[in-house]
């Protein structure tokens, strides 16, 4: 007998008795969509910028390695997206399209249609996604409820820049991923 | 070794019990204070245990399910019935692409499974990435707690471990700065693996995705850089729905860390092109504690650490005490299901206090279980010194005289004995403890004069 038969044998071979699975309801949320979204982004330690500011943080920091693939910002790229993530190592700058935001958490759900290269806003050093206001939902129940049945092979909620508290459980901001994250709403 | 033999050596050094104690309790404290923040915490609890009853009930069928989509999306399903077996398929698949480096992401199961040494003997380096499971990799350790893995060293330690390793500056204790250390010595490994092993900490049965949870990036960096990704998942991981998963993000990273979600929550349905993606669903014990009534509802946890941060005695004795991958609550009624020769301690590793009940986002009856193993275990191990002295108790409360007696015996010998004989190895009560002056006299005595 394979494994496979052996592990589902022995979980056929126990009495269970049946237990129903719940309906979830949707919950409501008390806050405006956009302030709370706000708030919880900050509170994960990203930003909410303008494009204005996103142009001015790429000038002050003379960004020079920058990979763009959000929607009518096309001419701040200064690179294309490589065939192979690795040559993405010395990235300094991602620029990607959101599809939505989560008001309660900050999340944000990008798929392999946002990203081009899944490593791409892990490698980079700063990742900024681009989100339209309007595309905001109240709480994670409503999150799948807009995923629906989508099918994305990868799909990935972000929330805030890469961080840890292993060391004496003071929080640094950039342990193996993206340095920072600013949120362009429009 | 049992646990209040290694608790004492973890108290020995009593600044950082103390501190040990006080940082798990300001995380217990952030989760109390998030969870507040959203009016159904309970009703989500309850959800969430519901989700997971239905699980267990219908184990087999999600199981098939998951696989049929999976193997339909392009992902390879391995079934492993014990941690020799998941080994196995590990090394065979590393051997399959001449692999002999690979990086790793948080996984207890791994852990579990003692996957890093039989790697190691074959011949494979592995390359814990996240920053505390690299910093207890560095000292040849296993984690001390399944979400903060170094929560049992200090900035001290790490500071003169990394200036061995790394190669920092001497005597910089400064977190930012050895971190980031870390970033550029696992950079350079995350670029070189060919193939990348994570944990999983949902798999969804409907669409035969899997989801990985991860503040630093640490598994993503790993897998979308090498041309492998290998998630080993304990069979219990399998929840029925995509939208089961709202229930459960909503609760894990509050419980774990008391934030509203963690930083990156990664669903894998089918590998990139020219990738490959493969699973192995492990058993190890999990069908045999399915199968013990009373404590099935173990197999319920999503290993948040809850039940360890609010735990008393966790808390005041350190991961290590308890000897077991899984610590604390959790692991105490986890593991004796394993061996429950060698675990005999950890179900009294506890004050039975059900704080591990209440915190737990999928509602286990933690300390119920533990009650009920020590019932299992007194009833395996036949009588010890506590029962005799049980017995000594049962005669004395039962015939008043004897109380009467014993009550004014013992008031007059505690103020007579030496401490030696009061504190000695026979009365565990007294370890760490002081016992109260005894009173000049008894209740009853009081009684009569002051009524």
């Amino acid at each position: 007998m394979s494994s496979r038969e052996n592990i589902l044998a022995k979980i056929k071979a126990i009495p269970r008795e049946d237990s129903p699975l719940p309906e979830i309801p949707s919950f409501g949320f008390p806050m405006d969509h956009k302030a709370a979204f706000i708030l919880s982004i900050q509170a994960n330690k990203g930003e909410v910028i303008t494009e204005s500011e996103l142009k001015d943080f790429i000038a002050i920091n003379r960004f020079e390695k920058i990979l763009n693939l959000a929607k009518g910002m096309e001419s701040l790229s200064t690179q294309p997206l490589p065939s192979d993530a690795h040559e993405l190592n010395e990235l300094e700058v991602a620029i990607i399209q959101g599809e939505f935001g989560v008001a309660e958490n900050g999340a944000i759900w990008l798929t392999d249609e946002n990203l081009g290269l899944r490593a791409l806003p892990f490698i980079t050093e700063h990742l900024v996604i681009v989100l339209e206001e309007k595309a905001l939902v109240s709480n994670m129940h409503e999150a799948y409820q807009r995923i629906g049945a989508q099918h994305s092979g990868f799909g990935l909620f972000i929330a805030g820049p890469s961080k840890t508290a292993d060391i004496e459980q003071s929080l640094v901001i950039g342990a193996h991923g993206a340095k920072s994250l600013r949120v362009v709403l429009k | 070794m049992s646990h209040p033999t290694k608790a004492s050596e973890f108290l020995q050094d009593a600044a950082k019990a103390k501190w040990h104690d006080e940082t798990l309790w300001f995380v217990r404290d952030k989760r109390d204070t998030i969870s507040k923040t959203i009016p159904e915490w309970e009703q989500l609890r309850e959800l969430a245990s519901q989700i997971k009853d239905n699980v267990l009930a219908n184990l087999d069928q999600y199981l098939i399910q998951f696989e049929e989509k999976a193997r339909a999306n392009g992902i390879q399903v391995h079934w492993a019935k014990d941690a020799e077996e998941h080994n196995q398929i590990v090394l065979s698949i590393l051997q399959k692409h001449h692999c002999k480096a690979i990086v790793k992401s948080k996984s207890i199961l791994t852990e579990e499974c003692h996957l890093n040494p039989f790697l190691e003997n074959n011949g494979v380096e592995v390359v814990d990435t996240d920053l505390g499971e690299r910093i207890v990799q560095f000292l040849n350790q296993p984690p001390s707690h399944i979400v903060l893995p170094a929560i049992h060293l200090k900035k001290r330690d790490i500071s003169e471990l990394f200036h061995e390793k790394l190669h920092t500056e001497k005597g910089n204790e400064d977190p930012a700065y050895l971190t980031h250390a870390a970033r550029l010595h696992l950079r350079e490994k995350f670029l070189g693996a060919k193939v990348a092993i994570t944990g999983v900490n949902f798999g969804v049965a409907e669409t035969g995705e899997f989801v990985v949870c991860t503040n630093e990036g640490n598994a993503d960096m790993g897998v979308h850089l090498a041309d492998v990704h290998i998630a080993c998942m304990g069979i219990e991981k399998i929840i029925p729905r995509r939208k089961d998963l709202g229930v459960f993000l909503r609760l894990l990273a509050r419980s774990a860390t008391g934030q509203p979600i963690t930083n990156y929550n990664s669903h894998f349905r089918s590998p990139a092109q020219g990738k490959e993606i493969h699973i192995v669903l492990v058993d190890n014990g999990r069908t045999d504690q399915l199968a013990r009534e009373k404590f099935k509802n173990s197999l319920k946890c999503i290993r948040c650490g809850a039940c360890m941060n609010t735990c008393p005695i966790y808390r005041r004795s350190g991961g290590y005490s308890y000897g077991s991958v899984v610590p604390g609550p959790i692991g105490s009624i986890l593991s004796p299901g394993l061996d429950v020769k060698k675990y005999s301690t950890l179900p009294f590793a506890s004050t039975l206090c059900g704080s591990c009940t209440d915190v737990c986002p999928v509602k286990i009856n933690i300390h119920e279980q533990l009650y009920e193993w020590r019932q299992e275990i007194t009833k395996a191990q036949g009588t010890n010194a506590k029962s005799i002295s049980m017995k000594i108790a049962n005669g004395i409360f039962a015939v008043p005289f004897a109380y009467k007696v014993t009550g004014s015996m013992m008031r007059g010998a505690l103020k007579i004995l030496p401490d030696s004989i009061t504190y000695s190895g026979l009365n565990t009560w007294g370890k760490q403890r002081d016992l109260p002056e005894s009173p000049k006299e008894t209740f009853k005595d009081w009684y009569k004069k002051n009524r």
